[in-house]
Parts: structure tokens; C-alpha cells; sequence
């Protein structure tokens, strides 16, 4: 029948899963463990339900909050890198445009947003991979600024100082979340996209 | 549960601003490993190759400040008018279980790779060159608070007593059993400072009497209060949070 016919392209390349799924890992140990350092001194009126946070204690959460720093920043460097170096960036995410943006995240909230061609992303899954991007590149950088504040002062400066750049490391870890859970919301909707981060193949659109 | 204090001593009042659709949503994912741990049944953080993994990162980060560690680049100092009030008491106690030490009979012992181990009295120190910081303590659990120290640079002190500072640590013991050690590069920066003052008072019991270490690059818990001996060694000393799990280094 048909499926003897099927064609499959490969969308995702190697180091791009790779990559993706080393990042999730990363997220989800700087995320977890960062709501209980939080929790130690929280500066919003709440704190985190210690069962969603990693390490059992400050001293847990800390080690390994600056044991996962390595591995994000190095997955996260060789990824910007291979995105950069390989044209992949500018191939997938770009050209993007707030018209465009605007237009399918209406389109994708009236449920109408075509996913024919996985190969391609729309300009809602533009923006939001670059907007992670973003995030973990502010992330990275107001967390350096949280870890050394003599050191790397010059770079605690540009989040107004010390405790300027604890907000931002908090609003920014919000943020990112936030987009992840859009992310993993979206998967579930069409979930033949998850097969295609394992195998990085889809079949091609007829 | 004692060593839950430095963790709880400032919690805040709690407050459900997470969703509880968003947190079963979650949940339901797997996606925390936290929740993975508890749906396991088992406390990841406490198996024992995790731990020794986690010790072995722990160590990694030492070097890794060691290295990052500029001896010249000072901490920022703030004017008069930024000092916190009241700056707050932090320890592994309570304001009410502070120690109370005797001026008048107190002795700073020295030990160790020092060749003058006189044991120093108060007015002895008290007559040494002094000089004042205005700088951010920073405490580990994330706050911070700016406050006005004043004493003996420490530098100035350990070529006073002629300490070895080709050693690799000097270790610090005080009157309320704490103890903490760090390492000789962070001893000879400039605005590591003997501590005799606070506020430009004499340095008051709940801030360390008779004499405390401020290091203002260094967290909050590297500073130790109440310093009775102190001593320099090349056998690592540990201290009281280090040997719990806190990153010995500790670098700001």
C-alpha cells in the first residue's frame, strides 16, 4: 500500500536532539533545585512546594544547582554554536516578524494552525524557541552575576546590582517555564512532533 | 534539624501562587525529577553515587573559584547613607543563644605555620593600624544587607605574626563552636579585614565580640564571629556548614 511509499526527511539534525534533550535534563535540575534555593530566602510573598523542588535541603540544592550550571552552559555553547556555524539558526528560525508572530499565535489559539510540514516552523514556534534561547541566555548570565558579585561585577552591574539580578533570575527562570509548559501543551496536541525529537524524521508532506 | 536552621532562620510566609492545574499538570508529566524521586520512593539527592557525584562537582567548583579568584578586584563599596538597618543577626542559633565572651581575659591563640604565636590581647589589637569597609555581606541563603566594619587588614596582621602565606589554609575556631577555614589568596586580599568594629562601635556580641573575619568575597557563612584560634595549615580544615554539604570555596 501507501506506506511502502512513505518518504521521510530528516528535520531535526543530530546535534539538535542531542542537544535538546541534554538542555531538558539541564532545565530540569537548574529549575527544581533553583525553587529551593529560592525557598531559603524567597523575596515574592510565596514559596515553592518543596515536593516540586530537588535537593532536600539549601546544601542539596545548591550542589547540585552547581553541578547541572556546567552542563547547561556547555550544551547550551555547543548548540549556539552548531546553530550559528551551521546556518541552522538562520534556515529554521529566521525570517520572523511580530505580523507573522501575532498571526499564528491567533490562528494557533482558534485551533486553526497548520502542522502539515514539520520541517518547517511556523512563526509562534519561531519566537518561542527564540524567546528559550533568550531566557537561558539571561538566565545564565543574571545567575553569574548571582554567583560571583565581586568577581563578575561588571556583569552584576548591568542587572542593577547583587539583588537586581536575583529578580531577573527569578523572573526569567518564570518566563522560560512558562514557555515550556506552551511547548509540552503543543506536543501533546500534535503529538506525532515527539517521535521526530528521537529519530529527527518525518514523513514528507503529500 | 539543627542543620535546617541556616535554611528556615529567614523563611518568608508561604503562600499557593503556583496553580494547582499548572502543578498536576506537572506532576502528571513526570517532569520534576523531584516528583520522579518521590513517585520512586527514594530521595534522589540521598543515594550514595549521587552524593559522591555531587561532592566530586562540589570540589570541581573550589578549583574552579580558585581560579576564577582575581586578588586585586575588590568587592564594591557603598556610602554611608546604603548601610542596612537593622542589619540582621544571622548564625546557626538564635539572637538569644548568643555567646557573650570576656573582653578583659580574651587571647586570640595562634597554631600552626606561624613563627610568632604570642597569643594576642584586645588592647594589643586594638592598637594596630585600623581601616573601615563599607561593603554587601551576602549570605548564602540568597539576602544580603550592607553594613560598615572596621579593624586590622588582615594581611598586615599575618606578616605581623609571621605566618607562612606559602600554606595553602587558615582555619579559624570560635567561642560558639563554629569553625571555618579558607584559603591563603582570599586571606591576603585587601579588604579581608581582622574585624574589631561594627558600625564604628566596638563590635557588639550578636555581630561576633570580641573580633570576626570579613571577607566581602566571600559569603556570609565564611565569616566567622567570635574567632578564639586561628591557625594556618596545608591539611585542609573543613568547617561547620563545609563538612554538612556547602560549597567550601564560597566565593562571591
Amino acid at each position: 500500500m501507501e506506506a511502502a511509499q512513505t518518504q521521510w526527511v530528516r528535520i531535526h539534525p543530530l546535534v539538535v536532539r542531542i542537544t535538546h534533550w541534554v538542555n531538558v535534563l539541564a532545565i530540569l535540575i537548574m529549575v527544581t533545585s533553583g525553587w529551593r534555593i529560592y525557598n531559603a530566602s524567597p523575596f515574592f510573598p510565596f514559596r515553592i512546594p518543596s515536593e516540586l523542588t530537588l535537593g532536600g535541603w539549601l546544601a542539596g540544592a545548591l550542589q547540585w544547582h552547581f553541578a547541572a550550571m556546567w552542563l547547561l552552559v556547555l550544551n547550551g555553547i555547543a548548540y549556539v554554536t552548531y546553530g550559528i556555524v551551521s546556518g541552522h539558526f538562520k534556515r529554521k528560525l529566521l525570517p520572523i516578524t511580530p505580523r507573522a508572530i501575532f498571526h499564528d499565535v491567533l490562528e494557533a489559539l482558534r485551533g486553526r494552525l497548520a502542522h502539515e510540514d514539520l520541517s518547517v516552523y511556523n512563526a509562534a514556534q519561531r519566537a518561542a524557541y527564540l524567546a528559550i534561547i533568550l531566557c537561558l541566555i539571561v538566565l545564565v548570565f543574571s545567575g553569574l552575576s548571582i554567583w560571583k558579585p565581586v568577581q563578575l561585577q561588571e556583569i552584576t552591574a548591568v542587572f542593577g546590582g547583587y539583588e537586581g539580578a536575583r529578580v531577573v533570575h527569578f523572573l526569567a527562570m518564570s518566563l522560560l517555564v512558562l514557555i515550556v509548559l506552551v511547548h509540552i501543551l503543543m506536543v501533546i496536541l500534535v503529538p506525532r512532533t515527539l517521535p521526530t525529537m528521537f529519530s529527527g524524521r518525518a514523513r514528507r508532506p503529500t | 534539624m539543627k542543620k535546617r536552621t541556616m535554611e528556615t532562620s529567614l523563611a518568608g510566609h508561604s503562600g499557593k501562587l503556583i496553580h494547582s492545574i499548572e502543578r498536576r499538570l506537572f506532576l502528571r508529566q513526570g517532569l520534576s525529577l523531584g516528583a520522579l524521586a518521590m513517585l520512586s520512593g527514594c530521595d534522589l539527592t540521598d543515594d550514595q553515587s549521587v552524593q559522591k557525584l555531587l561532592g566530586v562537582m562540589s570540589r570541581w567548583n573550589d578549583r574552579a573559584q580558585g581560579w576564577l579568584f582575581n586578588p586585586n578586584k575588590l568587592a564594591p563599596e557603598f556610602p554611608e547613607s546604603a548601610i542596612t538597618k537593622p542589619f540582621p543577626f544571622n548564625a546557626f542559633y538564635s539572637v538569644d543563644e548568643v555567646e557573650y565572651v570576656d573582653g578583659a581575659s580574651y587571647k586570640l591563640e595562634l597554631a600552626g605555620l606561624i613563627r610568632e604565636k604570642k597569643p594576642w590581647t584586645l588592647p594589643e589589637l586594638y592598637s594596630l593600624p585600623q581601616t573601615s569597609q563599607i561593603t554587601r555581606h551576602i549570605c548564602v541563603e540568597g539576602w544580603s544587607a550592607i553594613g560598615k566594619w572596621s579593624g586590622v587588614r588582615f594581611s598586615e596582621f599575618l606578616a605581623r605574626i609571621g605566618a607562612d602565606t606559602s600554606a595553602k589554609y587558615i582555619g579559624f575556631k570560635c567561642a560558639d563552636d563554629y569553625y571555618t577555614s579558607i584559603d591563603m589568596a582570599t586571606a591576603l586580599h585587601p579588604q579581608t579585614l581582622l574585624t574589631l568594629r561594627f558600625a564604628d562601635e566596638i563590635l557588639p556580641p550578636m555581630y561576633g565580640f570580641p573580633m570576626k573575619l570579613r571577607i566581602p568575597t566571600k559569603l556570609g557563612f565564611k565569616n566567622p564571629k567570635h574567632i578564639m584560634s586561628m591557625f594556618v595549615s596545608n591539611e585542609y580544615p573543613g568547617g561547620y556548614w563545609e563538612d554538612q554539604g556547602y560549597n567550601w570555596f564560597s566565593g562571591s
